[in-house]
């Protein structure tokens, strides 16, 4: 017998993770696994009223999936609104960052302050106050696009123009918390090494590229990884804001895991999609861990 | 002391009449706030009943029914939109009120048959009409005469050479009609105004490549081909009645509410020009049906006060509530009579509705309908839009709700082989 002793040293860290492990389980493991099990039925009204309505289909509610057009305009919209938002925003945040933590930088409270703000206010409150601004006859970047003598573009209701509406919004409402988590990055940097590489003749440049990025690696992974799977799960924007629409044009993954679930009550179906976007989330997310650059290790 | 409060409290007690019985009422929207003075009568003439009216905002009403059902906490009687029936009786969520209704002094022809269907589900009543609703055709009496019609369009060929001629007296950037491409209302309508039902195998698959649809479909593409109506959704509109008071249309099919909203918002000239008329009919002359709407009140399967929840319901479709209920919404009463006693339904705004009202049908009774609707109005858009053929859209959409209805397909096909 090569059991291991019992020993309370041993034990000691299973308690202590004990109350974590619980909630962890109730709330997320549970949840998920029951959310696993509906996917495999067609719950839908009907088996709300009488539960032997509902039937086990197996796989059947993830292999209509994929043939439906309306699924893949979701998956291409959210990956494309991903797509755009991402580097767009963590490229401003990081530039944002470079700026207000440079020596000479001044208002740097008041300007942290501002970038700030957008992320602390409501996202409903911002979008509603958005679509005002994107109002094709009266809004506020149609007047500006007028001045310069340029014409309005009908930025909601046409379907070419409705998400990337919906990606500078979302970069403005965003932006700012990137930003912060770059600047705590950046005051990690020793200045010793930024002063020596000074002293060897580096200019601004040089030591962005050899410093401070390959420094701020764990950060950018950070940073990628949360804006991801924040954008992966678009929602509240064209909710509010085109109602998924003009021709889908702004329909999202979460848009329509929410229409089939709770609009239709078809439950079964509402589960698929949401496990599918969890796969897809995770999958994405293994893949940038497992394969990254060089420079970010 | 103890004692004294003992006996000032058990004395309390006895003076007012105890009101043992409490009945949830869940209203919906702006019905809510106005009923206070109505319930108030009805807790006078019954004291031993408490009525507790719940407001549930329209947006969230469906979804909280729902998720109340399924948590088995439904109230003791709601007002449900007449589209839900179909779908709370499938649940077997309500109440059969045939037997109520054999012992009522309440009877089924108070009430515009149209919309008395639409609470009918396997033979039986579920739900009593409360308020009425449909949709009919708001023109521009001035740009109609000016285009040479001194009677509103009766058929729709009338109706298609009045927008033409219309639209080419407008100046550029006005349209004959407001039909946004995101409502599923008009489509639907047309196509009840077709001799063909809208789904076929009692009610298990689409029937949208009817001819009688076919045709409805055209007309209502032809629409927005000719140019009478802009391809545009509500959400593109900032406000709909600036734009109507602007000029920038002259025909609009549209419900009940709106007369209040035009009443508030344009002044004497401008009301002065606008008009209703029936809906026209396709081919012959007379009245194109129009859809059924409004809401009826319905008791749920798990209240424990039946009896008191229909006397509520008698309470509210007697007459003079009726007219009282019309004065406080300004919504249109269900019963016949208040038509009658009712003063300002006179009014030449609302008279339409009254001759529209004699005409409605009923969209399909099943639970998916909502769900088909949407879709109606997707394959519509993009068939509107260019990007599909009109017999490719109407194809899809059939597939579609035949998709959609598969699980109804089954229920059935069971309900069958267990006879």
């Amino acid at each position: 017998m090569n059991r291991v002793p019992f020993t309370w040293n041993a034990a000691a860290p299973w308690f202590l993770l004990m109350p974590a492990l619980t909630l962890l389980t109730i709330f997320l493991v549970l949840p998920l696994a029951a959310a696993f099990l509906l996917s495999l039925t067609d719950f839908d009204i009907y088996a709300l009223a009488d539960w032997r309505n509902a039937r086990f289909v197996g796989w059947q509610n993830y292999a209509a999936l994929f043939p439906s057009p309306v699924f893949r305009q979701a998956v291409a919209n959210t990956l494309t609104f991903a797509l755009l938002a991402g580097p767009l925003s963590i490229g401003f945040s990081f530039v944002a960052a470079l700026m207000l933590s440079a020596p000479r930088a001044l208002g740097k409270g008041i300007f942290r302050t501002i970038y700030f703000a957008p992320v602390v206010t409501s996202l409903v409150a911002s979008a509603v106050v958005w679509r005002y601004l994107f109002d094709a006859r009266l809004g506020l970047w149609n007047q500006l696009l007028s001045t310069f003598g340029l014409p309005p573009v009908d930025w909601l209701g046409n379907p070419r123009t409705a998400l990337p509406a919906l990606v500078i919004m979302t970069v403005w409402k965003s932006f700012g918390y990137n930003l912060v988590i770059f600047l705590a990055g950046l005051q990690n940097i020793p200045s010793s090494l930024l002063e020596a590489a000074e002293v060897d003749g580096a200019g601004y440049l040089t030591r962005l590229r050899h410093i401070v990025i390959p420094s701020l690696a764990p950060t950018f992974v950070f940073v990628v990884v949360t804006s991801l799977v924040g954008y992966l799960q678009l929602f509240t924007e064209p909710y509010v804001m085109t109602e998924g629409g003009p021709l889908h044009s702004t329909y999202s993954l979460v848009m329509m895991m929410h229409e089939e679930g709770f609009r239709w009550w078809k439950l079964g179906q509402g589960a698929a999609i949401g496990l599918s976007l969890f796969v897809g989330m995770l999958l994405l997310t293994l893949t940038q861990h497992v394969w990254r650059p060089g420079w970010t290790r | 002391m103890f004692l004294m409060l003992l006996m000032v409290w058990s004395g309390g007690c006895d003076t007012p009449p105890s009101r043992s019985i409490e009945l949830r009422f869940w209203a919906i929207g702006s019905e809510a706030d106005a009923i206070g003075p109505l319930i108030e009568k009805f807790e006078a003439l019954h004291p031993e009943i408490r009525v507790i009216v719940q407001q549930i905002p329209w947006s969230a009403a469906h979804e909280k029914l729902l998720t109340a059902f399924a948590g088995q906490s439904t109230p003791d009687l709601c007002q449900l939109g007449n589209t839900w029936i179909p779908e709370f009786a499938t649940l077997d969520a309500l109440v059969d009120l045939g037997p109520y209704l054999a012992t009522s002094e309440i009877s089924p022809q108070f009430f515009f048959p149209g919309i008395w269907a639409t609470n009918m589900m396997r033979g039986s009543p579920f739900g009593i009409p409360w308020y009425v609703d449909t949709r009919v055709l708001f023109y521009r009496r001035d740009l109609l005469e000016a285009a040479g019609f001194h009677a509103p369009p009766r058929t729709w060929t009338e109706w298609t050479s009045a927008m033409s001629r219309i639209q080419d007296q407008l100046p550029h950037g006005s349209h004959a009609l407001l039909m946004p491409t995101n409502e599923w209302e008009p489509l639907i309508i047309l196509g009840l105004q077709g001799n063909e039902p809208l789904l076929r195998e009692n009610d298990c698959r689409g029937n949208f490549r009817s001819a009688a649809f076919r045709r409805a479909f055209d007309f209502y593409r032809h629409c927005f081909d000719a140019g009478f109506a802009p391809k545009i959704q509500t959400t593109e509109i900032a406000n709909v009645w600036q734009a109507l008071n602007a000029g920038q249309f002259a025909m609009y099919v549209t419900g009940p509410w709106n007369i209040g909203e035009f009443r508030k918002r344009f002044d004497r000239d401008q009301l002065a020009n606008w008009a209703t008329s029936p809906l026209p009919a396709p081919v012959s002359e007379g009245v194109g049906v129009s859809m059924a709407g409004g809401c009826s009140l319905s008791i749920f399967r798990g209240s424990p006060h039946v009896n008191e929840a229909w006397k509520l319901i008698e309470f509210l479709s007697a007459t003079p509530q009726q007219v009282e209920f019309h004065h406080l919404t300004g919504n249109l009463p269900a019963r016949l009579q208040a038509w009658d006693e009712a003063d300002d339904l006179r009014d030449p705004l609302v008279e339409a509705f009254r001759t529209q009202l004699e005409q409605v049908a009923a969209t399909p009774r099943v639970p998916e309908w909502e769900q088909i609707a949407t879709r109606v109005y997707e394959f519509a858009e993009l068939s509107v839009r260019g990007k599909i053929e009109p017999g490719e859209a109407l194809r899809r959409l059939d597939e579609e709700v035949d998709r959609v209805l598969a699980k109804r397909r089954w229920m059935l096909a069971r309900e069958d082989s267990r006879r």
